[in-house]
């Protein structure tokens, strides 16, 4: 249960070996030891982040998921939830593709969208629907200021983030009552294993820093958090920004 | 609807079952018990914990207040026999005028019975006459089998002793026969007396303590350096008849305990500041006596004086507050004091503490009371508390302190587990008598009870 002081026991992290999951467990074990369950493909990756969380503090449980299997969700869910209710979940897998594939690739633009934008929200649902029944907990989806107005150099991602991101916005809606509440969080380029080789956009982050805004919103109750803060502005602007000029900008 | 406790943090929905008797509870039971493993169901009472020993989010709670007859008197003994959701409010309207004061009242009379022996509550007498758990000669346990135990401290003192203190989580009481407080009037003899810091007030304590039957000191937690731990001390005992003045002897039992206004919840947050605070608790010390004695006192003046006003839990304004309540055992007045220091000058604002010393503990094994000192303090909740209370609670089961379950909303499990270290005795009852689980609480998930 999160006590009355904001404080997490428990932490779902899908996409368990993502730089941003990672980085959130860490931040959460600065404040108390709690129970980390990584839900992620069966990998060494994982097996080195689950010995780091536990020497770190954490009670490491480990399920598999694999969001290229539609049948994964529903079982991942319950098998994290097989040993007590789980109070923050943190959404966070995802791939970027590659813009020159996926401007000529069906089969591509299938899979990233597979993997972007319906396993997140078969997630979202089988996960919302659990905690509906434990009567409350917090979902956490990592979404992108991609997803705020795609951009013609990576506009099949900024197409996923922009569905999922308006899925568990309106999901964040429909869970008001039920002592469940959603947080999505949009952050800009983020320096991690994800955008490696890749040139850094301005205002880059770290996963620390998502880790700390996706703490520090969760303590406080919020719905959207943009990283870094100026963002939520920029994008702001973008948005309005004419077609004419939008499609010119070096973004 | 959501629940919160007193304290108004962490609300959750639940399903709230309103009953009258034994028969509506065995349905919300059965209807838990289908209802799916790990939400079952948890008895409520007036929901004077401050943070969520009542609450079950997405299970059932069974709303306690409406089974609250009086079933027997015995005026020859001073015994009654009760359902669990009477209040001790309406325990003293019926039975005061009759002589009789409840054996043991926290700083409200807005308790019920159940939840008295749930959370095993202690009052100003503790250090002479114990827990609540100890003027239950027994109680009727209606357990996850659909059993009713009448379990005492003879009679599966297991049982009883897990109950005592244990939260609502060994199953819903029904009734209990409680031993009254035999009194001659319904006025209280009050001594007052100021002491300048915490070392006075301390040895003031451990000296005279023993003289009187009920005593608590209220301490100033704003107040720095050598002011630090100011605070007034009352202590006192019920009148005899002949001390009441001649015109009050003709009816010397006459009581009356009515809420005389509410606080509408329209309090921001951060109301209560620190400014606002230290300006309060001057004007508060300034005002009490330096020494007094022999005043009378009504009941509710004496042991309730936050009940005059309804619902004061609001002027937290919306984020709520905790209230931090430890003891520490005697020997370890540094810890105590280090505690007290820590939260003057952390700049977290706390309105008066309370300070008193406990007498010997009982076999509850989620009881709280131990022989030590006992200091209990209400925060707003603000940003940084968090981990100003866990670095606080380190020092204080380090040296064999605790916290308080009925105050508590915020303890981690693992530190919680070093303060009771009969928990695995607990655990092995409600095994026993609960092997599915029926019985949780928010408190219970939290804590990994």
């Amino acid at each position: 249960m999160i006590d009355a002081l904001g404080s997490v026991g428990s932490l779902l992290l899908v996409g368990g070996t993502s730089d941003i999951a990672v980085a959130t467990a860490r931040r959460y074990l600065q404040e108390r030891p709690l129970r980390v369950v990584l839900a992620a493909r069966d990998s060494a990756r994982r097996t080195t982040v689950a010995e780091e969380l536990r020497t770190a503090g954490a009670t490491v449980e480990v399920v598999d998921f694999d969001a290229e299997d539609p049948k994964s969700p529903e079982r991942m869910v319950a098998e994290a939830t097989a040993g007590g209710d789980v109070d923050v979940a943190v959404v966070a897998f995802g791939q970027l593709g590659e813009p020159e594939r996926l401007a000529h690739d069906p089969d591509a633009v299938a899979a990233l969208a597979r993997v972007n934008y319906v396993a997140p929200v078969v997630v979202g649902t089988v996960l919302a629907e659990r905690m509906r029944a434990q009567g409350h907990g917090v979902i956490v989806a990592l979404s992108s200021v991609a997803g705020e107005r795609p951009r013609a150099s990576n506009f099949v991602y900024g197409s996923t983030k922009s569905g999922m991101d308006a899925f568990y916005s309106g999901l964040a809606d429909s869970l008001a009552g039920t002592g469940v509440s959603v947080l999505v969080v949009r952050p800009g380029f983020v320096r991690s294993k994800m955008t490696e080789g890749l040139p850094e956009a301005p205002l880059a982050t770290t996963p620390e820093a998502v880790a700390e805004a996706i703490v520090t919103g969760v303590r406080r109750g919020r719905h959207t958090v943009w990283v870094p803060g100026a963002m939520r502005w920029i994008m702001s602007g973008l948005r309005h920004t004419p077609r004419v000029l939008f499609r010119r900008l070096p973004i | 609807m959501a629940l919160t406790g007193w304290g108004r943090t962490a609300p959750t929905p639940a399903l709230v079952e309103r009953v009258r008797d034994e028969a509506d509870v065995r349905e919300v039971l059965a209807e838990a018990a289908a209802g799916g493993p790990g939400r079952g169901v948890v008895p409520r009472g007036l929901a004077r914990s401050y943070g969520d020993a009542a609450q079950n989010a997405g299970g059932h709670v069974l709303d306690m207040t409406g089974v609250d007859r009086v079933l027997d008197v015995d005026l020859a003994a001073a015994e009654v026999e009760v359902e669990a959701g009477i209040s001790l409010d309406r325990l003293m309207d019926l039975f005061v005028p009759l002589g009789m004061f409840v054996p043991v009242t926290p700083g409200t009379r807005y308790v019920t019975v159940g939840g008295a022996i749930a959370a095993d509550i202690h009052g100003k007498n503790h250090h002479v006459a114990g827990s609540f758990s100890q003027h239950v000669r027994w109680l009727d346990l209606l357990t996850a089998d659909g059993q009713v135990r009448r379990v005492s401290p003879d009679s599966d003192a297991d049982l009883f002793w897990a109950t005592a203190g244990g939260m609502g989580l060994t199953g819903v009481i029904l009734r209990a026969r409680v031993r009254m407080k035999p009194i001659e009037s319904s006025q209280t003899l009050v001594d007052t007396d100021r002491t300048p810091d915490l070392d006075s007030l301390m040895t003031l304590l451990t000296e005279t303590d023993h003289l009187y039957d009920y005593s608590v000191a209220w301490i100033d937690c704003v107040a720095k350096g050598a002011r630090m731990g100011r605070s007034v001390l009352t202590r006192g005992r019920f009148a005899r008849r002949d001390e009441l003045p001649a015109r009050r002897q003709a009816d010397p039992l006459r009581y009356s305990g009515s809420v005389k206004l509410s606080v509408p919840d329209v309090f921001p947050p951060r109301l209560l500041n620190i400014a606002t605070v230290s300006a309060f608790n001057e004007v508060w010390y300034r005002k009490a006596p330096k020494r007094k004695r022999d005043q009378l006192q009504s009941i509710p003046t004496f042991f309730h004086p936050l009940d005059g006003v309804g619902a004061w839990n609001r002027i937290y304004g919306p984020r709520g507050f905790v209230q931090y309540q430890v003891t520490v055992p005697f020997g370890h007045e540094e810890t105590m004091r280090r505690v007290l220091e820590r939260i003057a000058t952390s700049g977290h604002a706390s309105f008066l503490a309370v300070l008193k010393r406990f007498g010997e503990g009982n076999p509850g094994m989620l009881s709280y009371p131990s022989p030590g000192w006992t200091l209990a303090l209400d925060i707003p909740v603000v940003a940084g508390l968090a981990r100003l209370l866990d670095e606080l609670d380190e020092q204080v089961v380090d040296v064999g302190g605790r916290t308080y379950l009925a105050k508590d909303s915020r303890v981690r499990p693992e530190v919680f587990e070093r303060m009771y270290p009969r928990i695995d005795d607990f655990r092995a009852v409600r095994a026993r008598v609960d092997p599915d689980g029926v019985f949780t609480s928010d408190l219970a998930r939290r804590l990994e009870l």
